[in-house]
């Protein structure tokens, strides 16, 4: 796929800009216009995702009734509404797959993003962005239904609307240079699976994604506190239903810049020595 | 191009099966070249196994028993559930994976051109035997799980888990088919198998747990109660003679229906190259 979205020459620090926006709004509008042709297909998908979280919901909930109506914190009311603002979450969180690399170098895609005037990780991110405008416009009567079946409890302020609002694009970028990062692998070594299995599931339990943390043993969520993780599903959730106090909605927009700045750091190194390792390949 | 192309068969009944074998040996001699990826698939099967009961334990953690269920009789569920699901990516989703790039691609034309039974043959051509490591762990953890239990597996209840089992295979057969013979009118269905994945992990726990119409639709629309939880109660001695009956006819009136779409499918298939 060719996108000319390369800035005019023009100078200046604000003719940069513009051209990043420009750079930006292009790849989104090209994700938009091609992910809209396949409505049949993201449905499917957006039903298979939706899946996940209801079963946990369903679990847990059997679980706190069971337990008198609670279970580390949570009634099914506020399970509801944890596992109801996740699946926006995890769209909003959904990268560029790690996997896609593998075509990436086989295919000899690589050549052409290598010509790109820009670091290809914005493309990526542009596209994908695009592609979430399309998803959440189907999300919305997929999370009315949900909401009017399960009955979810929330308790919000403004401030909690605020921070989830930036905090689901801090975990999208976030997101995104963890798993770049883990896509870049595939420059090293033809068997990647398993590396990306351990990563997934190291984020699936140690991430929010599968249980709220509260529900966590105590060294799991030590564990979780020097990763990137929860700041990616957790943290966006959490925010949103209510359940973290002012300075706790702030500390975790700074947790969220600090993994970004060491992620995009990482990125921008492991990308100059994959390069280096690709044309060493390809001759 | 017709594709009405009704085969020679005679009355030989035992040609699927020959088939199937024939089949199922090239598929095995194609993938015994590829041995490493037996520890790939080994590692990746014990990671999941791995997730599933530190689930649970969490589970576990907090209660006794999760709508009527013991946490051996869980075991349970997730050694069918695991093995089932090996049982699906071994011999089911790779040949209606295919099934869909050849519609795609115009290439099922070299199908219905051969002499054979169409649906038998789309139904038979790939096989991924490393993926069969989980129908082993599945076993295992069956086992286990029975060992667990309080009282022991009488004849009776393996015939009927046996039996419950190949019932439920054979609808999860005929769902995907049905989803995948869509394919003739959406072409595009990449996300279909991430939609059934997801919906399959539903299976992991006894649909009884689900409200209503959930239950309703995991038994009905996708048959993954009767594919999973159905052995599940033929082991925990839960299964009653209805429910038996029920899976018995509603297995036949799938087949027949698929076996009816998958004609009217073709009927509408144009082919590639007309």
């Amino acid at each position: 796929m060719t996108t000319s979205a390369t800035p005019q020459v023009e100078s200046g620090p604000l003719a940069s800009i513009r051209g990043w926006i420009l750079l930006y709004a292009i790849e989104m509008r090209i994700a938009i216009l091609s992910q809209i042709q396949y409505r049949v297909s993201n449905y499917f998908y957006m039903i298979g995702m939706v899946a996940e979280p209801v079963i946990y919901l369903v679990v847990w909930s059997t679980v706190a009734r069971q337990q008198g109506g609670e279970v580390g914190g949570f009634t099914p009311g506020a399970f509801a509404a944890y596992y109801i603002v996740w699946t926006l979450v995890r769209n909003m969180n959904i990268a560029l797959t790690p996997w896609a690399w593998e075509e990436r170098v086989r295919g000899g895609e690589l050549g052409a993003m290598l010509l790109h005037p820009v670091h290809p990780i914005h493309t990526d991110l542009a596209g994908l962005a695009g592609w979430k405008a399309v998803v959440i416009l189907l999300w919305l009567p997929i999370a009315a239904f949900l909401s009017l079946i399960f009955q979810p409890t929330f308790s919000v302020d403004a401030l909690d609307v605020v921070v989830f609002l930036v905090a689901i694009w801090g975990a999208y970028v976030l997101r995104s240079m963890f798993l770049w990062l883990l896509g870049l692998v595939t420059f090293w070594t033809t068997r990647v699976a398993p590396v990306f299995n351990i990563f997934f599931t190291a984020e699936l339990l140690l991430s929010g994604r599968l249980v709220p943390m509260s529900l966590m043993p105590d060294w799991a969520q030590r564990l979780a506190d020097y990763l990137p993780f929860q700041w990616t599903f957790s943290f966006p959730i959490e925010a949103l239903i209510g359940r973290l106090p002012p300075e706790q909605l702030l500390g975790g927009l700074a947790m969220q810049v600090l993994w970004i700045a060491i992620g995009a750091t990482l990125v921008g190194l492991s990308w100059r020595l994959a390069v280096r390792r690709f044309g060493a390949v390809g001759g | 191009m017709g594709t009405q192309l009704q085969p020679v068969q005679g009355r030989d009944l035992l040609r699927p099966i020959r088939l199937f074998a024939l089949f199922f040996r090239i598929g095995a001699l194609n993938e015994l070249q590829y041995r490493a990826n037996l520890a790939v698939q080994l590692l990746e099967s014990g990671i999941s196994l791995a997730t599933g009961l530190a689930v649970l334990g969490l589970v576990f953690g907090q209660t006794t028993n999760l709508g009527g269920w013991s946490e051996a009789e869980l075991l349970a569920v997730m050694g069918v559930h695991i093995l089932m699901g090996g049982v699906i990516r071994t011999a089911i989703q790779p040949n209606m994976e295919r099934l869909m790039t050849d519609v795609r691609q115009g290439t099922l034309d070299f199908v219905l051109t051969k002499p054979e039974d169409s649906q038998v043959l789309i139904s038979v051509r790939e096989f991924r035997i490393w993926q069969a490591v989980d129908i082993v762990v599945g076993a295992i953890v069956l086992a286990i799980a029975i060992g667990q239990l309080e009282g022991a597996i009488g004849l009776g209840a393996a015939l009927l888990f046996g039996a419950t089992l190949i019932l439920g295979a054979v609808m999860i057969y005929c769902f995907w088919l049905l989803l995948t013979t869509a394919a003739f009118w959406i072409v595009r269905m990449d996300e279909i198998h991430e939609l059934f994945d997801g919906v399959y992990q539903s299976g992991r726990w006894p649909v009884t747990i689900y409200p209503g119409w959930l239950r309703i639709s995991l038994t009905y629309l996708v048959p993954i109660a009767f594919a999973v939880t159905v052995p599940a109660e033929a082991l925990t001695s839960r299964l009653t003679v209805e429910t038996l009956v029920l899976a018995a006819a509603f297995t036949v009136a799938l087949l027949l229906v698929t076996r009816w779409f998958w004609r009217f499918g073709l009927r509408n298939y144009s082919g590639a190259s007309s």
